[in-house]
């Protein structure tokens, strides 16, 4: 298993550098410069400001620097926010992000995945249909109609929660559920398909002929593998929700990452731009291995090799 | 409904949520304590006046410096003393003389005379590539210091006589240089601190964090939290802090319109930076004591690339610019109450008329279209309005798409880039019409007019006129006011002839506002001085 790990982790860092670079030079073809503005910069004060930044040097060179410098952890200054640097940045904004991603992420478990089994279990009855309806719907429902949705009935009409803003534990609660709720219904649905598989399979046959009660069928025997879906989800889910919500940060005004990654790419803000990526593909990359650990734990049939 | 709001409530206790129920709204308790809430449209790209650009920055920033002059809470042209106590001016407006009041910077420092001549030999300074660095240019020799043709600042025509007594020597006679002196470009910054920290030139100098913060003006910086809410309080050192009425702002960077009307509504700004134009209609009928319509120094058009065939030809562009409804189109595209411009330079500017000289005329854009090889728009080769994306922008090019091609006979497309490849563009001439916009910096027509003469960085058209430039050279050291804004007109009216741009309309301010709120007036360019404003606790 530690040559498993040992082997993936390199793997990660290979593909983390090769994300790097081409977002690199993606970042340095495109057109637009973080300097423009629409009162028009004169050459000679433009000219000054890209020497600040060092953007006077050729591209393959700034790469070099540039890669020097974040593998020393320094992912340089905003090149849009003087005085800020992207590690304020991203340290301002990555507990909120934490924070609010891990309140979601538990919603979407608590509800996802007991909605899931209990419709696998009591398939085609009403146990099944309302919990599943509800999650294509849940689906269907993007967050920015879900997220005013909420705003409207439990801050306007009710007045009983804040509808932006992020103050206080009572802030959380609405952009927390708005995405949680998202995530919990793709969970229910993931679940309650990895659940009917394994219940249809023939060996639950068996072990019903036999006499084994339900409760232990789907408990000990069923659950097991039936998560499996939903756990090869959860990778890039947690990365996504940890790494922040633009939509949902934007309705209820969180100061999480999910803003600076917008503001980032349309201020052409390059620093900026590299550090979240370099941060939210360190993230994939840990989730997917800390996934693929979890799902040879759960499933016999695959090995660690 | 009361059931289920007791059953939320209930639900609500029992989550532990102790802030539920029938709380008072945060605007109430705010109101009550004397602090306002404002919408203040994107996170502040900085607070160092001499580095920011934006309309967001200088709301925060003029609560926490003073320029030599200030805002009035009214008149839009009228200097209010600020730094300086009295001033006063050679016959020929070419030469000023400040006297500076007894005023501390928030760290206990005196505010002397050198401390603005510090300020704007950093702003001058090549190094620092301060942006708006130009409007200075109307010192004397302030623009060969700023192109590094002298490195000695003496030359420059900044004289401190005494730590209170500033001599400005400018280029020309500018009677208008107090209402320049409002602008942030203007403000002066402690230069101990900004020694401490890294000295003049430093961008990334860390003296305007909210840590180091060190200002002159009516508030001082609290408290700073990212994409989350800026805090002032009232400066204990400020100069007139007996006048100061609010015991606290909170600026909310709140981008997104609609989140800032629910964030209005649900109790929790006093005031929003803007709303949605589709909403505009709603609020006039149901919320018409909070929405405020007010006139603005700014001017929305198209610019026309002349040097792109066919729009070389000033009858195609005549053409375009008396074919399309203005008055349709603010009346039901724009719905902020914009006046249609028949001109360039906006309404509101004393002693200055707007132009009426384009008028819808479709009749004429016809036979304008047709003199110049197009009758009913045949042959007009393919054209396209470049627009920066947003909803807005997109409605008003597809009116116009609609109008010239009902009008005219002509086919026009229309595309849409991000807002930094748009501008890289524009600049470049790639383009054939472009949505464009420009808001005044001072309350003078120059701030318009000066911007289409040839190779200035801001005219984008590529349109050149001699005639033009002389104008507007005339017009920078004209010795009489009147003769001034003769000359300006004159400018203007071959703007309008030759018509590199086309008028769309007149800006409005259009927000919402809480009633409680006295003493914010309608203002041309925005600025309320907040030591006059104070709010209601009912």
């Amino acid at each position: 298993m530690a040559k498993f790990i040992t082997l993936r982790f390199l793997q990660g860092i290979l593909v983390l550098l090769g994300i790097y670079a081409v977002t690199f030079f993606l970042v340095a073809a495109t057109p637009g410069s973080p300097f423009s503005s629409e009162r028009a910069i004169q050459p000679e004060i433009l000219a000054q400001i890209e020497a600040f930044y060092g953007y006077d040097k050729p591209t393959s060179e700034r790469f070099i620097v540039s890669l020097g410098n974040i593998l020393h952890g320094d992912f340089g200054p905003s090149a849009v926010y003087a005085n800020r640097s992207v590690t304020d940045i991203i340290a301002e904004s990555f507990p909120v992000s934490l924070k609010l991603g891990s309140i979601s992420l538990a919603i979407a478990l608590l509800l996802g995945i007991p909605a899931g089994i209990l419709a696998a279990v009591k398939k085609n009855t009403w146990l099944d249909y309302v919990p599943m309806s509800t999650a294509m719907a849940g689906i269907c429902l993007p967050t920015f109609v879900m997220g005013p949705l909420l705003a409207l009935v439990f801050g306007l009409i009710f007045a009983v929660l804040p509808v932006a803003g992020w103050f206080g534990p009572e802030f959380v609660v609405l952009p927390s559920a708005t995405l949680g709720l998202y995530y919990a219904a793709y969970f229910a649905r993931l679940t309650r398909g990895g659940m009917l598989e394994m219940l249809n399979q023939d060996w639950v046959r068996t072990a019903r002929a036999k006499g084994v009660p339900e409760r232990t069928i789907v408990w000990k025997h069923c659950l097991k593998g039936g998560l499996i879906p939903a756990i090869t989800f959860l990778g890039p889910a947690l990365a996504g929700i940890i790494s922040g919500s633009f939509v949902v940060e934007t309705i209820f005004q969180v100061p999480g990452l999910g803003q600076w990654f917008v503001k980032g790419a349309l201020n052409r803000d390059d620093f900026l731009i590299l550090g979240l990526t370099v941060l939210f593909a360190s993230l994939i990359v840990l989730m997917n291995l800390l996934v693929d650990i979890a799902q040879v734990a759960l499933n016999p049939r695959l090995k660690y090799d | 409904m009361k059931l289920l709001r007791n059953v939320i409530l209930a639900a609500c206790m029992g989550l532990g949520l102790a802030s539920c129920g029938d709380r008072e709204r945060a605007t109430d308790v705010a109101a009550r304590e004397g602090v306002l809430m404002m919408g203040n449209g994107s996170e502040p790209k900085g607070l160092d006046p001499h580095l920011v650009t934006g309309v967001p920055e200088n709301k925060i920033i003029s609560a926490l410096l003073e320029g030599l002059i200030s805002y009035h809470p009214t008149d839009d042209l009228k200097p209010e003393p600020g730094m300086a106590e009295s001033w006063e001016s050679n016959d020929d407006y070419t030469v000023w003389t400040f006297k500076l009041r007894d005023a501390k910077w928030s760290n206990g420092d005196p505010v002397r005379a050198g401390d603005f001549a510090y300020s704007w030999e950093r702003m001058l300074t090549p190094a620092l590539g301060a942006e708006y660095a130009p409007m200075l240019y109307v010192i004397k020799g302030a623009q060969a210091f700023h192109n590094s043709e002298t490195d000695d600042f003496s030359t420059v025509g900044v004289k401190v006589i005494d730590d209170k007594t500033l001599e400005v020597t400018l280029e020309g006679p500018t009677p208008y240089f107090l209402n320049m002196l409002k602008h942030y470009s203007f403000f002066p910054v402690n230069p101990r601190v900004v020694e401490e920290f890294g000295g003049m030139a430093d961008r990334s100098s860390r003296w305007s964090t909210f840590e180091n913060y060190v200002g002159n003006g009516p508030f001082v910086l609290k408290e700073w939290v990212t994409n989350q809410v800026i805090r002032v309080e009232p400066n204990p050192t400020y100069w007139d802090a007996g006048t100061v009425k609010l015991k606290g702002i909170e600026f909310y960077p709140v981008e997104n319109a609609a989140t800032e009307e629910t964030m209005f509504r649900g109790g929790r700004l006093h005031m929003t930076n803007t709303v949605q134009p589709d909403k505009i209609p709603i609020f006039k009928e149901k919320m018409a004591n909070e929405l405020k319509i007010e006139p603005y120094l700014g001017t929305y058009f198209y610019r026309v690339n002349v040097t792109r065939p066919p729009f070389d030809n000033p009858k195609v562009r005549e053409a375009l610019a008396v074919s399309f409804d203005k008055q349709l189109l603010v009346e039901k595209v724009t719905k902020g109450g914009q006046a249609p411009a028949t001109g360039y330079v906006p309404a509101g500017i004393p002693g200055y008329a707007t132009s009426d000289k384009v008028q819808y005329d479709p009749e004429r854009g016809r036979q304008l279209l047709a003199e110049a090889g197009y009758p009913d728009g045949k042959g007009f080769p393919n054209a396209e309005i470049l627009i920066n994306t947003s909803e807005a922008h997109r409605k008003i090019a597809e009116a116009m798409q609609a109008m010239w091609k009902q009008n005219l006979g002509i086919n026009v497309g229309i595309y849409n880039q991000e807002w930094k490849v748009y501008l890289d563009s524009q600049s470049n001439l790639d383009y054939d019409i472009s949505r464009s916009a420009w808001i005044g910096d001072y309350v003078h027509p120059s701030t318009f007019i000066d911007m289409f003469t040839t190779g200035n960085g801001n005219n984008d058209t590529g349109w050149a006129s001699p005639q033009y430039d002389r104008l507007v050279a005339q017009a920078q050291v004209a010795s009489s006011e009147d003769e001034r804004l003769g000359l300006l007109r004159d400018a203007e009216n071959l703007l309008l002839t030759e018509l590199p741009i086309v008028p769309v309309y007149w800006y409005t301010r259009v927000y919402l506002k809480d009633p409680r709120i006295q003493g914010w007036n309608p203002k041309l360019l925005d600025n309320h001085p907040y030591k006059y404003v104070s709010i209601n606790a009912e």
